[in-house]
Parts: structure tokens; sequence; C-alpha cells
């Protein structure tokens, strides 16, 4: 049943419904509401996880390791400086092979200090060997946690997902709330094949010397780029029970003859859509590549969608400052050499700037002659 | 998962650190006292007492080289100078 709600307080009714067991954060905007709305939820009598109050970012992710490695379903969730602060454990539990699930409400990173929306926190830590999932709107978001729970629990390796902040967490729209009883239909209760056992003792994390270090980091890397066909399986699934689309990894809008393709993720793919539709109508063949999974990148699915395009604009919330977008750069590494299109980097929105039609409009118009070696600011 | 990421108990009795040093404390059983100070010292705990005393009367001291990482803690801090440091010939590459 559809509902008009906020963004995050649907994903943490949509979160308890999937019954965590621990559950354990430190409030930051604009991430706030999701943990606000869950403490409620226990407080209420509603909610049968444990929900610990932690003193920091490095405590949260820490207690929920610790929870993962006794073997239950856990969740936590952050934003900007509270995901830089958890970097270091953020590596230990996918290491770890910890399937924790993670809300990022996507905000910028200081300084100077701000607390609006763009994608720059989350892509700081895109190495840690997590998934990383972007939302296009809250129903998708709700949706993609529902997923994120059962690719962790049967791939072993943690999932971070991840919605605009204020853009989407603030924003009231209407959202169907995947319900508890087809969640038990679709998500079946976590069994871990390892966990910390009084009666078994057995370390987690041991130090492990260069004989068998790379191996087990080669091990990780090949197992999430295998993890992409358990995502999609399980979107196939998705669909069956819930009606609605699952993960596909990536989804295209108007591609089949597009000339120039927009290449972004998370919710300008909205403000895009609309443009798209509006120039179509005036003859400009534009079309738009939506990354929905980050990390595995899915280099062989975007080679497939853009293979037709003559332009491609990569947009995006982010820099790696000192080089250029950092979608657009993986987009290079991966797939550049396959693709016949030259690939432009444009940075958008940074802070909080409002991406709107006309920004997309501009980025449309000075596409065909962008330079392919530098960043273009389009404020 | 090819790769086992968990161990059990008892792992430090087959990982040995021994092989970490280029150094190794040297100790002068006459010359000891029995203070224990290298025992409070030692970052690894593997300096100990033996029970048995030297010509002093002085229950001494000596090392457990299977752990030793040679950082030389227990001679810079021994009050008597019983300790002394020595170059590792067999383990200084490892």
């Amino acid at each position: 049943m559809k509902i008009f709600i906020g963004g995050l307080k649907a994903v943490a009714q949509t979160v308890a419904n999937c019954q965590p067991q621990v559950i354990s954060a430190y409030p930051i905007t604009p991430q706030t509401h999701v943990v606000e709305e869950l403490a409620k939820l226990k407080s209420a009598g509603k909610l049968t996880a444990e929900y610990i109050r932690a003193e920091s970012e490095f405590s949260a992710a820490s207690i929920v390791l610790g929870a993962a490695a006794t073997g239950v379903r856990t969740y936590t969730a952050t934003s900007s400086q509270g995901l830089l602060l958890m970097t270091e454990v953020l590596f230990n539990i996918a290491g770890m092979r910890l399937p924790v699930v993670m809300t990022c409400a996507n905000r910028s990173v200081s300084a100077p200090i701000n607390i609006w929306n763009d994608q720059q926190d989350s892509l700081t830590v895109r190495d840690a060997g997590w998934q990383f999932w972007y939302a296009e709107n809250n129903q998708e978001a709700c949706d993609l946690h529902v997923q994120a729970f059962k690719v962790a629990e049967s791939t072993q390796l943690p999932v971070i997902v991840n919605l605009d902040g204020f853009v989407l967490t603030h924003l009231t729209e209407e959202v169907d709330i995947p319900e508890a009883a087809k969640i038990k239909r679709f998500l079946p209760a976590y069994r871990p094949v390892e966990f910390l056992n009084p009666q078994k003792p057995q370390t987690f994390g041991p130090l492990v010397g260069p004989a068998d270090y790379f191996e087990i980091r080669q091990e990780l890397h090949e197992d999430l780029i295998k993890s992409q066909k358990n995502t999609l399986q399980v979107g196939r699934e998705f669909k069956k029970v819930f009606g609605r689309a699952g993960n596909t990894l990536i989804d295209g809008y108007k591609l089949a003859d597009a000339q120039i393709v927009l290449v972004s993720f998370g919710s300008v793919i909205g403000t895009m859509r609309e443009v798209v539709d509006e120039l179509r109508a005036k003859g400009v063949k534009v079309g738009i590549l939506k990354i929905i999974t980050y990390r595995p990148f899915p280099t062989e699915l975007i080679i497939k969608a853009l293979a037709k395009a003559k332009i491609i604009a990569v947009v995006e919330k982010d820099i790696s400052l000192g080089g250029q977008g950092i979608l657009a750069t993986d987009l290079k590494a991966h797939a550049g050499q396959k693709l016949k299109a030259p690939i432009s980097s444009f940075v958008v929105g940074l802070g909080g700037r409002d991406v709107t039609k006309e920004t997309i409009k501009k980025i449309i118009k000075l596409a065909p002659k962008a330079t392919t070696t530098a960043v273009t600011f389009v404020g | 998962m090819k790769y086992k990421l968990t161990c059990q108990p008892g792992s430090s009795l087959q990982q040995l650190t021994g092989n970490w040093r280029n150094q190794y404390p040297e100790i002068d059983h006459e010359k000891c006292i029995g203070c224990q100070k290298c025992i409070w010292v030692c970052p690894e705990g593997i300096c100990f007492l033996t029970g048995r005393k030297n010509k002093a009367g002085k229950i001494f001291a000596e090392k457990d080289l299977a752990y030793c990482k040679g950082c030389g803690i227990c001679a810079r801090e021994c009050p008597v100078k019983a300790i002394t440091m020595a170059k590792e010939a067999k383990n200084s590459n490892k």
C-alpha cells in the first residue's frame, strides 16, 4: 500500500521489516531520521532488534562488526564525516566477510563544513570491499535495502545503500513500504557459515602474513565481481515477490538510439529523465545510463549499454581532487578502450548546489566539444 | 569462499615471531640480580625467572627466543647491565 512518507522514515520502517537483530548508529545530518525512527520503533516495542547507542561512528561500525561476527543480521547508517570516521572498520567488515547492511545519506565532506548533498562521502571509500548501491528515489531506496540483506548474507559481502541527503532523505513522497510478510517470503533467516561461539572459540581477523594475504585479497575482489550475478538473481526474485524492478546493476532510459548519453547515479537521474523527454520532443537524441551498483563495477553491462553512443557525458556530484570525476575515471578505466565515443567528465552539485534541468541542458550542449582529459565544472 | 578466514585457539603456538628480529638479548646470569625489570618492560613477555640461583644467590632471568622480536628494551632498562644485544646471524633477513 502506498503511503505519503519521508524518505528516511520509509527506509527505517523497511529495515525494521527486515528484522535485523542488532542495530547500532550515531546520528549525523542528514542521516538522523533513520536512527530516530528505528529508536522510536524500538521504544514502542515494534522492533525486536538490540538497539545500541554508540558514542561515535567508529564505535557504531565496530559494534555491528562484532555483532555480525556472532552470526546475526546487523544494520547501521551514517553520512559524510561519519562514514569517513568508519573507514578503518569498513575495510575490516569487508575483509572479515561480514554481511553488514548500511544506509549512507550522501553528504559533502569538510572542509569547508557543509551538511548538504553530494556523493563525495561514499565514493571516497569505494575501495573498502563493500558493494555500493545508489537509489534514484525513495521507493528504490526501500527496495534496495530489502535486496541488500539478501545479497550481503548470501555472498558474505557487506552492502552500502546510498540515497542523496535532503534531496531524498528529507523528501516526503509516495512509497510502498515492503511489507514484513512479503519480506519473510523473500528474505530467509540469516544462516552464518562461521560465527563467534564461546563453546567453540575462534579468532576473526587474525594476523596473516605475505604467504596468504595476497590470495585472500584477490579472492575478496573476485567474489565482489562474482556477486553481480547474485545481485541480478536477487533482483529478479524481488520483482517476482514485490512486482517492482529489482537491482539490475544499471538501467537505461531511451538508450536504444541515443547519440548523447548521460551517465550518472542517484536522485539527479530523475531531473535528467525530464530533460531527456523535453529534448526528445524537439528531436534531440539523448539518453541516460543510470548506475545502480557502483561497486562491483558492472563493466560488461555498461559496455553493452554504451556501444552505440556517439558522445558520453558523465555527470556526478563528486571529484577525485587533482584528477577527474570519480565515476568518469572508473568508466574510462573499465570501459574506455571498448567504447568509440569520447567520455567527458562533468562535476555538478557539490555541497548541495542545485542541479536543475538547466544544468543538465547546459551539459548536453557542452558535451560534444568538452575536453576528455580534464574535468568540466558546471555550477 | 576458498579461504577460511577464522582460526582456532592456539595459533600463537604455531606462529613463532622470533624470526622477525635482527638482534637478540644475551643475559649474564652471574650479573643478574633477579629484579624482574626485564620481565615488566618486555612488550612480548618473553623474559622470565628461571627459578635457579647464581653464585651470588640471586634467582636469575632468561629469555624465550621463539617469540623475542629483538627490540632491546630489556638491555636498555637492566639496572646492572646484565643484558647485552647480540647481532642475529641466521634470521637477519627474515
